[in-house]
């Protein structure tokens, strides 16, 4: 039998702001347990949790570039569960009245386009950590990401393979790192995706029963599970003649399985009812106009953009937009003067290499765009070739130093004087018989030989184009 | 609503309260009470009226996003039945 994979996604991603969503706790990564918490998120009796408006203008801007309806007048609901990870033993969350709903998600998977639909898109708090010491047997809680905001994303069941999940998660990434609304650094747990899962026999429009799996870290992870789990329920249902069981299941990464989690409260019955610690919120048609207006270019319109203005390649503009930073990098090379393929060349070439080798975020690099501009205008003007440029660059890149210093003090000016290369060439060749009877006698190859020679008297200064016209005038002269 | 042991037994388990069964007994009548008077509002007719969730008119109660640091990490803890220098303490979760 066919069998066809349908899947949804719920997809939590921490917002950046600096605070959590209901206290003035900084939300930083790390620090010493129970150092960023105060009586709000540790749930002390008494406390006033107050939402922070950062954090409704990012899930607001969040829901407008997934084209969601946004719900404009918006409130918070407790969902009460009894577990450590969160000290008041409810979560509030939002159930009845999600500030988006309805986006859709335009994804492409090789040549085919499509939409996803989102079902909503609700605000939340994220919960503590917990850490079992076996010595005490006891569990010590830790909240310091206790109340840190958090937006969660569920779509309709609309993927039917793992690319096109990985391609939603890839847009959806891009779409809100550009809006700065979240770093989406999946490896730091600030984008963690659950994925529902069910298979149908092909053709059939009845939904199977699904199961949820979790811990996946990664899109690597995320697109094995994908595999073992679909394969899993076909062999169940067509080998062994049986049920899918609704489950919540855990990828094991290291096994390359999913697991069951079985767990003793099968009751999954948060008994909701409105948040009466937070008033509601009103988002008025100004304040949204407000926000849109704010909205950045984002990645497709600039991918779009570079091509038709710059006549980049398809590849080099994805390559250049896939995230904010980069494409800021770029086109600031530009704005300084640099030619837009020669910036894209060097940023794909020169600096990514650099980003690789010292496992820096283009966030991080302190060389200037404008320095790469002097430098790309330096090789046009004929002022240096490309390798001493590279050497250059290669120089400065780590403290954004002088070019124009280091060029000077270590006597890198391209030889640009056609008489002292003529000069060089003829010695070289006077030098080498046995490589220029090896030439005369066909041998090709020599040439590069003897250009390597003319190049290595000119200390790597000459401008290899013009060397070697002089070298193959000469040869053809002798 | 008639408020069965069964169904006191359920909230129980979602709740973490263990009740012996003369209480079970004693609970399901007084929250029978308590739900009943739910019958009685419901006999008002609402359909025009809307749903409320908050009984003040305020909205839109919201703080800058600017750090500070409440600094009171002993203070927290000694307000937990077990703690030691820097975490709470509970019993062994199972995940």
């Amino acid at each position: 039998m066919n069998w066809e994979v349908v899947i949804g996604l719920e997809t939590h991603v921490e917002l950046a702001t600096k605070t959590k969503i209901f206290c003035s706790c900084t939300t930083a990564f790390g620090g010493d347990p129970n150092t960023h918490v105060c009586p709000v998120c540790t749930g002390m009796p008494g406390s006033l949790p107050v939402m922070n408006k950062k954090v409704l203008e990012y899930a607001a801007k969040a829901s407008l570039a997934l084209n969601c309806d946004v719900t404009q007048y918006c409130k918070f609901d407790r969902k009460n569960y009894f577990y450590p990870d969160l000290p008041k033993a409810y979560q509030v969350s939002q159930l009845y009245l999600p500030i988006g709903r309805n986006g859709k998600v335009p994804i492409q998977v090789g040549s085919e386009e499509k939409v996803i639909r989102i079902h909503e898109l609700h605000m939340e708090e994220d919960a503590g950590k917990l850490v079992h010491d076996n010595w005490i047997d006891q569990t010590r809680a830790d909240y310091n990401r206790c109340g840190v905001p958090l937006i969660e994303i569920v779509t309709e069941p609309d993927f039917r393979s793992g690319d096109e999940v990985i391609a939603y998660l890839e847009k959806l990434r891009s779409t809100l790192e550009y809006l700065g609304v979240s770093d989406c650094k999946m490896q730091e747990g600030s984008l963690r995706c659950d994925v529902n899962l069910s298979v149908r026999p092909q053709g059939s429009t009845e939904l199977g029963t699904r199961t949820e799996m979790k811990n996946l870290n990664s899109f690597k992870a995320i697109s094995r599970a994908i595999a073992y789990e679909a394969r899993r329920q076909e062999e169940l249902i067509e080998m062994d003649h049986k049920r899918v069981i609704q489950e919540t299941r855990r990828w094991d990464d290291n096994k390359d399985a999913t697991i069951s989690m079985r767990s003793k409260e099968n009751a999954q019955d948060y008994r909701y009812f409105p948040e009466p610690d937070i008033p509601p919120m009103e988002l008025t048609d100004s304040y949204l106009d407000s926000l849109r207006a704010s909205m950045p270019e984002m990645a497709p319109a600039k991918r779009e953009r570079y091509q038709r203005e710059w006549g980049l390649s398809e590849k080099d503009a994805a390559l250049l937009t896939d995230t904010r930073a980069m494409a800021a990098y770029f086109e600031d090379t530009v704005a300084a003067g640099a030619a837009p393929k020669q910036a894209s060349d060097w940023i794909q070439g020169e600096v990514l290499r650099e980003l690789k080798e010292k496992s820096l975020d283009i966030k991080q690099v302190v060389f200037a765009p404008e320095a790469l501009a002097h430098l790309i205008d330096l090789v046009r003007q004929g002022k240096l070739n490309r390798n001493t440029a590279v050497k250059v660059f290669r120089a400065v890149f780590d403290d954004n130093g002088d070019i124009d210093a280091y060029v000077k003090a270590h006597g890198l000016e391209q030889v640009n004087d056609t008489g002292l290369v003529e000069q060089v060439v003829s010695d070289v060749l006077a030098a080498n018989p046995q490589s220029v009877a090896d030439y005369k006698a066909g041998k090709k190859k020599a040439s590069g030989f003897l250009m390597g020679q003319c190049m290595k008297a000119l200390k790597g200064k000459g401008d290899p184009k013009v060397v070697s016209q002089t070298l193959n005038k000469k040869l053809a002269e002798l | 609503m008639k408020i069965t042991t069964e169904l006191v037994d359920y909230v129980s388990v979602l709740s973490r309260l263990k009740l012996p069964e003369e209480e079970k007994v004693k609970m399901a009548g007084e929250l029978e009470q308590i739900i009943g008077y739910m019958d009685i509002l419901n006999r008002l007719d609402t359909s025009d009226i809307e749903p409320m969730s908050h009984t003040f008119p305020v909205k839109n109660v919201l703080r800058e996003d600017v750090v500070e640091d409440f600094g009171g990490r002993a203070a927290l803890l000694s307000n937990a039945p077990a703690h030691d220098d820097t975490a709470f303490l509970v019993p062994k979760t199972v995940d």
